[in-house]
């Protein structure tokens, strides 16, 4: 009884204070410091929400710039089934998947010859990477000018102004947000995105 | 290793290198009961607690009665957490409608979270009611961090006591850990997150028309920034999400990466200095510091240039996996754009030389060589920092071994810190130190040998292999990291690694308990110029022989089995 006693009441005390109290204080701080933050970071255009900036969207027309492969079910960028492929760097399986990739690249873009860079071919770890490294945007740049009818420096010059560099050229990754880069092109090329994610039509 | 590599692991070393003393200094003040100015906001709160509970938080308690109350207190965490998930559909706060957890995953997991581990073999997004999540997974975050904590502090009180039979009072010890350690970090830590991107609210899903609109896009809502502050300063590593700190939502810059890699390392490193202090002679803090240090900074570079490299059988596909100033290059399969190589290199060491498991890129698709720095890392025994606790007293076994071994050689009865290690000692630290790896190579060839253990495997031949060893090795240390794409969701590896999780746990732990009685008991006997002394080089040598002989000698055939024939394949066949 001398043990048992502390043991739960122990136990039900710390259960209030770090179950409930703290995470409660901490989401009162949150809200009323960095509310935008605190709630996802939500991407509004005609008052809807159209995603976030921090979790990746698919994109697969030819005049999007297309985000990094990803391995959720049953399909990609599915922000509740968040995760990796798990292939081994031996598996065959890894081998065929980026294969295909590849081949989907060039079919898309046949004239361009350059080597593909490794992060458009390989799938995220939690399969909503929100970027594409500055390389893989490069690489689809001379297929987005055709496709949108605008010259390679107007696509090559958004991607520069929409960069994210490595801080002190040291740290964290050149890249750039998929989401964010794409939205600059339809406010660039001034016609109506087609297709049901059109707000109002 | 890149420049912006080197960049970042100096970076990370010299953060973590700078708070180890206050923070160290502060663990020592609070657990020692002195007088501190954030003691005097919490001492009526810990008062109540002593009231409420009927604590005397004075009360002596023997290495037995000590253990006992720890062992009651985990056992009681265990019992509601299991009893929360079976019944979890019939309580509030089900928001989602998810289901009781069926039996065996409910115990796999109030297992893996009383005991530290934090493996899932649940799906973070689709299977624990939001009441669970709280009460239950959250709250064990800090129980389970705090009874490491008081552990390491109780060893240490067995060096510093002399001819004591107490070993301070356990309930007092968790208590301040609790509201004076990780409360108020945690706070700082979640808030910091927050102010990155984590998320922090209590909405439920939202609902978004995607830009190309091809389908909706539901996302994920909770209290995010709170668990994840916890997460990684308390070394537990249950991610919110099923990607863990690879998803946005948890951690979506590099700068919140690199907070959260600071705060997976800050309490361990602090603690060697707690040791010093509170032992008398802070240099033997240091030396156990530099040890770890030492291994920390060899796996490092291994697992970044390994990754740096990238997979020959891409580039054979005219893959361009060069690093420059436009792309992180290398093996990017399993990785984040924000994190690349470097990032997501060296998070994978912190996070398996401790014992968080937090992972923010998929091991399972590393390189052998780098998958193999995560697997050796835990198979050292979580001493390259180690778990919160558990790292400084697992490695301080290591060090009465590693003078024991020295006074044989030079004849004279070894003794640490003053105290004469005889043959109780010696016992009790051969069995904390060899549990593991019988539960971790028991495990995996138990595994391997059924068809319900191979059945799992969702990589062929030697990475397959290689999964199975990590979910074994990851269980037997209280990691919680994978080799993801292993199906561990069935009864099978459920109740296997339920097994080895509480075994890996709680066998050392008493062990140790009984060491922290047996030396407190002790005279301290004086120094004398045959002393050997523990603070120099000589001894941080002696520390890492102990450390790697044991390890390598235990688990090498089974690397050569996995990662070592998987190297030798990818690298063979490709010309």
């Amino acid at each position: 009884m001398k043990t048992i006693r502390p043991a739960l009441t122990l136990l039900l005390t710390m259960t209030v204070i770090t179950g409930f109290v703290y995470p409660l204080i901490v989401t009162g701080i949150a809200q009323a410091l960095f509310p935008r933050r605190a709630n996802g970071s939500l991407v509004v255009e005609h008052g809807r929400p159209i995603g976030s900036r921090l979790i990746g969207q698919a994109f697969v027309a030819p005049d999007d710039f297309w985000s990094r492969p990803s391995a959720t079910t049953p399909r990609p960028y599915d922000a509740l089934d968040s995760g990796g492929s798990n292939l081994g760097p031996t598996n065959p399986a890894l081998v065929a998947a980026v294969s295909a990739r590849i081949a989907a690249l060039r079919a898309a873009d046949p004239g361009n010859r350059a080597p593909v860079p490794v992060d458009l071919v390989t799938a995220s770890a939690s399969g909503l990477d929100p970027d594409i490294s500055l390389a893989a945007a490069e690489y689809q740049a001379g297929r987005i000018a055709r496709a949108r009818g605008l010259a390679l420096a107007t696509v090559r010059a958004l991607i520069a102004a929409h960069a994210d560099r490595r801080w002190l050229g040291l740290f964290g990754e050149p890249r750039v947000n998929v989401l964010e880069l794409n939205r600059a092109l339809d406010a660039l090329s001034a016609t109506p995105r087609r297709g049901p994610g059109r707000p109002d039509g | 290793m890149t420049t912006p590599a080197s960049a970042l692991l100096i970076a990370f070393l010299a953060t973590v290198l700078v708070l180890v003393k206050p923070l160290g200094g502060y663990i020592a003040a609070v657990m020692e009961g002195a007088d501190h100015p954030l003691l005097r906001i919490g001492r009526p709160l810990e008062r109540a607690i002593y009231r409420v509970c009927g604590i005397d938080p004075q009360g002596p308690m023997g290495w037995k009665s000590y253990a006992i109350a720890l062992l009651a207190f985990n056992a009681a965490g265990a019992v509601l957490l299991y009893a929360l998930q079976r019944t979890q559909a019939r309580l509030p706060l089900d928001l989602q409608h998810f289901a009781n957890v069926r039996p065996a995953m409910a115990f796999n997991t109030a297992v893996s979270f009383v005991t530290n581990t934090n493996w899932q073999s649940y799906d973070g997004e689709t299977t624990m009611s939001d009441l669970t999540q709280m009460a239950g997974l959250a709250v064990q975050n800090f129980l389970s961090a705090a009874t490491g904590l008081v552990v390491a502090i109780a060893l240490i009180r067995g060096f510093a006591r002399r001819e004591s039979s107490s070993i301070g009072n356990c309930w007092a010890d968790l208590t301040r850990a609790i509201l004076y350690v990780l409360l108020p970090l945690s706070l700082a830590l979640a808030l910091a997150l927050a102010a990155t991107g984590v998320i922090q609210n209590l909405h439920s899903d939202v609902t978004v028309r995607t830009l190309e609109g091809a389908q909706a896009q539901v996302l994920p809502m909770g209290p995010v920034a709170s668990q994840e502050a916890i997460k990684e300063l308390g070394t537990n590593g249950g991610g919110f999400f099923n990607a863990n700190s690879a998803h946005p939502y948890e951690n979506p810059t590099p700068l919140s990466n690199f907070l959260e890699m600071v705060a997976i390392a800050l309490i361990p490193a602090a603690l060697t200095y707690t040791f010093g202090r509170l032992v008398g002679d802070t240099r033997q803090g240091w030396a156990v510091l530099a040890a770890m240090l030492i291994l920390f900074v060899g796996l490092a570079v291994l697992a970044t240039s390994s990754e740096q490299h990238g997979n020959p059988r891409l580039a054979a596909l005219g893959v361009d996996a060069a690093p420059s100033a436009l792309q992180p290059g290398g093996n990017m399969e399993g990785k984040e754009s924000r994190f690349g190589i470097a990032a997501s290199a060296l998070f994978a060491t912190v996070t398996t030389g401790t014992s968080c498991g937090a992972v923010n890129s998929m091991h399972d698709s590393y390189l052998p060589l780098g998958g193999l720095v995560p697997l050796f890392n835990m198979m050292l025994g979580e001493v390259v920092l180690g778990g919160v606790g558990t790292g400084l007293y697992s490695i301080l076994l290591f060090a009465i071994v590693g003078v024991f071994i020295a006074g044989l050689m030079i004849g004279r009865t070894p003794e640490y810190l003053g105290k004469k290690i005889e043959s109780f000692e010696m016992k009790m630290c051969s069995i904390a130190i060899l549990v593991m790896p019988v539960v971790v190579l028991v495990g995996t060839a138990v595994a391997v040998s059924v068809g319900a253990g191979r059945a799992g495997t969702a990589n062929p031949g030697a990475h397959g292999f290689s999964e199975i060893l990590y979910a074994f090795t990851s269980a037997g240390n209280n990691n919680g990291s994978a080799f993801a794409g292993l199906a561990a969701d069935t009864r099978f590896y459920d109740l296997a690694l339920g097994i080895a999780m509480w075994l890996g746990r709680y066998w050392p732990i008493v062990a140790v308990l009984a060491v922290a009685g047996s030396l407190a008991a002790k005279k301290r006997v004086p120094v004398t110029p045959g002393t050997l002394p523990t603070h120099g080089p000589t001894f941080v040598v002696l520390l890492l022989g102990a450390i790697v002989l044991v390890g390598a000698l235990t688990f090498v055939p089974a690397l050569a089995l996995g990662p070592i024939v998987e190297h030798l394949t990818l690298w063979g066949t490709v010309r």
